[in-house]
């Protein structure tokens, strides 16, 4: 028994569970919407855009690009959803568009003097990389994402089954669909480089997609969510510690075992 | 006669254009509290469209006003219930029908355990509408009927002072139809402005108290009598009263 948790002595193991039982809840959260709104190519699209967001801060010489990736997936979501609104052309070719142009444009202005490879970190992630300090961090954008789900889920929700009825109730509409991308753009950049593109939205969408096979109200959906994510979260963590093999793939793994399982129990 | 504090609804001149072509054009009526204003018409006459622009969903030209008895415009935001043509509900959602009225028509988050009380509350509204015990079914897997009452219950709580009905024009059968329609006399009775796209003129004929004939604009508005005896009315349906134009 001791042996299964010997990985407890290392300090970078220790911080990374932390990262996991934060991280993963924080996305299993905001997946539950995502996935109900159909929105999951769209938060692929949005995690896509962190290589321009990047490449920009590179290209203008900003030293913590982070921020840039930042500001730059915020406007990336808020056009994106604005395109997808006007129904001016179908919603999944916009967001194709958007996605192939975040990452032409991004490998495009990274690979200028051949420094693509530098920026593999971006694609990958590293869950172990993470600091004491960034625990906090994350924490605060935990608690920051349950505030706006107490305050604001009601709207989410009532916009993504009706806008109509939900304008009747004099719900804002605009600014609720608005403030949704936002919040998703906002927690994928921060997430994304422990994770790394390839595999945030597997993150974000999984733990989600496995509770609707079997969740029966809105209440379990999240709870199941949130379980399925920590489970997940804690089991691809100590898997990966012992076969030697990357966390963040390791738990999507697990994710994608847990979908599977749940996909066999659905209601029907 | 009634005495709400939104006593009546004006409609001024609105035209709603969509890519320039006016789908609806210069439409000017009153609608008053407790009573049932019927829109009928062949279908593309507008209708839908012009609800859609009193609901403030589509922007229009002219105006729509809230009055008390004096007819000085309302200082409040008049309170709307609006139940649609059609709402398609993804069929594997895990909302219930409680989840989707506690979203509608509460402030509590949906996503936590619900209150007891709350559940009460809500309970005994959807009893008025003999779906109380549609409260723990899946809201994708609710038949036409079901979903048009659950639909209306949601629209009257808290209790509006105008509600807009979009009548469906399939997927609801006969009985059902006769469900929402009696529903609709009850809230007559409780003080709101009663607008309805109606399909069956049967029903417009006996129980609205104006009715209102659009193709884009207004052909005819009046009394049910007088609308139906209208050269406009004959020339609309020339079928007469059957239930579908």
């Amino acid at each position: 028994m001791s042996e299964l948790f010997s990985w407890w002595q290392y300090e970078f193991m220790r911080v990374a569970l932390g990262a996991v039982v934060l991280l993963v809840p924080l996305l299993a959260l905001l997946g539950t919407l995502v996935v109900n709104n159909r929105m999951s190519f769209f938060s692929d699209a949005l995690g896509h855009s962190a290589l321009t967001g990047v490449a920009i801060g590179v290209v203008a010489g900003v030293s913590d690009y982070r921020w840039v990736m930042l500001v730059f997936a915020v406007v990336f979501a808020l056009l994106m959803n604005r395109i997808r609104r006007s129904r001016l052309a179908s919603t999944d070719t916009v967001i194709g568009v958007f996605s192939s142009v975040g990452v032409a444009l991004g490998l495009t202005l990274l690979s200028r003097n051949g420094n693509l490879a530098n920026y593999q970190s971006l694609l990958v992630g590293d869950v172990l990389s993470i600091t004491r300090g960034e625990l906090w961090l994350l924490a605060v954008a935990l608690m920051g994402t349950v505030a706006v789900w107490l305050v604001c889920f009601n709207g989410f929700h009532a916009v993504s089954v009706s806008p109509s009825i939900a304008r009747s109730k004099g719900i804002p509409v605009g600014l609720m669909d608005n403030l949704f991308v936002v919040l998703v753009a906002v927690v994928v950049m921060l997430a994304i480089r422990w994770v790394g593109l390839l595999l945030i939205n597997a993150m974000l969408i999984l733990p989600a997609a496995a509770s609707r096979n079997v969740a029966r109200s809105m209440r379990s959906f999240h709870v199941l969510a949130v379980v399925f994510g920590l489970f997940a979260g804690v089991l691809g963590l100590t898997l990966s510690y012992y076969n030697g093999v990357a966390t963040g793939p390791t738990i999507i793994l697990v994710l994608a075992a847990v979908f599977f399982g749940t996909f066999l129990l659905r209601k029907r | 006669m009634s005495t709400c504090g939104l006593h009546c609804l004006k409609i001024n001149h609105i035209t709603v254009r969509v890519g320039g072509q006016p789908l609806v054009e210069d439409v000017s009526l009153h609608a008053h509290c407790g009573e049932i204003t019927a829109f009928i018409g062949r279908n593309g006459a507008g209708k839908s469209t012009l609800f859609k622009a009193i609901l403030g969903e589509l922007s229009h030209e002219g105006e729509v006003v809230f009055s008390g008895h004096d007819g000085i415009p309302a200082k409040k935001k008049p309170r709307i219930g609006y139940v649609p043509q059609s709402l398609n509900i993804d069929p594997g959602t895990p909302a219930t029908v409680l989840d989707l009225a506690v979203t509608y028509t509460s402030r509590w988050p949906a996503f936590l355990p619900i209150p007891r009380r709350l559940r009460r509350e809500i309970e005994a509204h959807f009893a008025k509408f003999n779906a109380a015990g549609l409260l723990d079914k899946p809201a994708g897997r609710l038949s036409g009927g079901e979903l048009q009452r659950v639909l209306l219950a949601i629209a009257t709580r808290p209790h509006p002072d105008m509600l807009i009905l979009d009548e469906p024009v399939s997927g609801v059968d006969e009985s059902g139809l006769q469900q929402v329609y009696a529903l609709l006399e009850q809230l007559r009775l409780e003080d709101m402005v009663i607008l309805l796209i109606s399909h069956d003129l049967q029903y417009v004929r006996r129980h609205a108290d104006r009715v209102v004939l659009l193709d884009r604009k207004v052909l005819a508005k009046g009394s049910p009598a007088d609308v139906f005896a209208s050269e406009a009315f004959r020339t609309a349906f020339p079928m007469g009263g059957d239930r579908h134009e």
